[in-house]
């Protein structure tokens, strides 16, 4: 991989938060389509990661490259970068003052520069695609958890990212409603979008993911295709971890 | 069927345990304060129809509530925008905006509302005329002669009182509002910023559409508190000579020495207000609370 034709290059990049060292010298790349899902231990740097691509977090050092620009820090080329990558939340992070329709038109109207119409339509065809076209009226706490987060990805998906990230999507649901979501996300996957997920779901990574991320304490330990991830790790950290995770 | 039988006795001395539970609660939750403040005003309504001093005094005062609700609310409104400015200055990233924001804020609260009244309207604004003056004056020599003629010719005698006063208050409680703004803001979790920027929001696409409306829904009852806040505080400006209530209450004592009915009249009138405002502030909150999601 030459890093020109990748979706999303990361080269180098820290974060330090005061002494605290988040991401510590990471490498990673996404090429276009792929699907990685990011695993590793609470705290070893996964969110940091994901929000670096996104500039969400600003990264200490290092580079980030997405779809062949550079990410940095002037506020309108930052936004029309942000504008194409979808991001996915833990807390959902819906807008409560807006129906659900609203939350999905809004940037489109006032980002994408869409026509009220326009937007509406994008809207409600995103609301058939993760599977809840009746809501389009209603107020966020009005959904369930597993709803409201697919909401957040119809919201994400009707600006056409190019390319979708998901900071743990299923961590703050109740056990039942995690399906519905995942199954959203496996279509998305199937669909040839670009992801980036950071998950504890390991039967969606096994399922869904191109190539596996393996972080721990701010580093990419190991990064291979599921079924070698899952059944030849080669790194001692990494059995370690697998062998906590899967042993129920 | 027997417990109903043994019942019946207690029953026949008046009250039953349960009826005279209830009457408890009611006794318990009536609001007598109210019931009180409802005495005072058909005890003043019945002095303004039967006794002739408090009565002209009440026609006389009535004259200047024009003045004092007008007063508020512009003052009010224009505090509103300085609030909210400021508040957003406050939690700003730009040096300068922040600290000149805090600047104000700090300046404001340590100083009481009656000196700040005195200084902006005598020594505040006649120096920014001053200013403006002397701005004309180098216009002029500069050669933008019919440019500078405004500047020149405004003198301080013609910035009535009542404009200084409304000044004086919304500067002041501009301070105030900007705090309340600043909570208001910082009280939406961090998601919804992250959110909105994760979409190519600007800043402030995700402060207008986003955080404020959110904001603004939460602050609205502290808001309306310190409306009847400045609806009080507006009597500090009878010490500009500006023709409120509370102005035209004490020339008439002074002329009149009927400084009971003057100032009693005064004070319910300012109660009237302030308790109803109080309600539509309480209405607001419950209101709030039945549509929180």
């Amino acid at each position: 991989m030459n890093g020109k034709n990748d979706m999303i290059s990361m080269r180098n990049v820290k974060k330090y938060f005061d002494s605290v060292k988040a991401l510590n010298g990471v490498n990673l790349s996404v090429e276009k389509g792929q699907v990685v899902v990011i695993i590793g231990p609470s705290g070893s740097g996964k969110s940091t990661l994901l929000r670096c691509i996104n500039h969400l977090e600003k990264p200490t050092s290092g580079e980030v490259w997405v779809d062949g620009e550079l990410v940095h820090d002037h506020p309108k080329r930052l936004n029309a970068v942000r504008a194409e990558i979808g991001m996915v939340f833990q807390l959902f992070n819906l807008y409560p003052h807006l129906t659900v329709l609203e939350n999905i038109t809004l940037a489109q109207r006032i980002v994408n520069n869409r026509s009220k119409q326009e937007a509406a339509q994008v809207a409600q065809a995103q609301l058939e695609r993760v599977g809840i076209p009746e809501k389009a009226n209603a107020y966020p706490t009005q959904l369930s958890g597993g709803q409201q987060q697919r909401v957040a990805i119809a919201r994400a998906l009707a600006q056409n990212p190019k390319i979708m990230l998901f900071d743990e999507p299923t961590s703050a649901l109740d056990p039942e409603m995690i399906k519905e979501v995942l199954d959203v996300m496996l279509d998305l996957a199937r669909a040839g979008i670009t992801m980036v997920v950071v998950t504890h779901e390991m039967g969606f990574a096994r399922a869904a993911a191109d190539e596996i991320v393996f972080m721990d304490h701010g580093q990419i330990v190991e990064q291979a295709p599921p079924t070698e991830f899952f059944t030849k790790p080669h790194q001692e950290r990494t059995q370690t971890f697998l062998s906590q995770i899967l042993s129920h | 069927m027997s417990i109903e039988e043994r019942a019946e006795p207690a029953r026949s001395f008046g009250l039953s345990e349960e009826s005279r539970q209830r009457w408890h609660a009611r006794f318990e939750h009536f609001p007598w304060w109210l019931a009180g403040m409802g005495v005072l005003a058909v005890l003043v309504f019945v002095l303004i129809t039967t006794d002739p001093d408090f009565n002209q005094a009440f026609s006389i005062i009535r004259a200047g509530l024009t003045v004092t609700i007008l007063t508020t609310i512009i003052a009010f409104a224009v505090a509103i925008l300085f609030g909210l400015v400021t508040g957003l200055g406050r939690i700003s990233n730009n040096v300068l905006f922040r600290n000149l924001a805090t600047f104000y804020v700090e300046l404001i609260r340590g100083i009481p509302m009656l000196v700040l009244i005195f200084f902006i309207a005598l020594v505040a604004i006649p120096g920014f005329v001053r200013g403006l003056n002397a701005l004309g004056a180098m216009m002029l020599e500069a050669g933008f002669g019919s440019l500078a003629t405004p500047f020149i010719s405004l003198e301080i005698s013609q910035v009535d009182m009542n404009l200084r006063a409304i000044i004086a208050l919304s500067t002041t409680y501009g301070a105030f509002l900007a705090e309340i703004f600043r909570a208001g803001i910082q009280s939406i979790p961090k998601g919804q910023m992250e959110a909105a920027r994760s979409q190519g929001m600007s800043y402030t696409q995700a402060m207008r559409y986003v955080i404020l409306p959110q904001a603004i829904r939460n602050i609205l009852p502290a808001l309306g508190n310190d409306f009847v806040s400045m609806l009080k505080d507006s009597s500090l400006v009878s010490v500009l000579a500006v023709r409120d209530i509370t102005q035209i209450a004490r020339l008439y004592a002074g002329r009149s020495f009927k400084f009971p009915e003057a100032f009693s009249i005064l004070a319910v009138m300012y109660l009237a207000m302030t308790v109803a405002l109080s309600f539509l502030v309480k209405a607001m909150e419950k209101r709030m609370r039945q549509n929180e999601r």
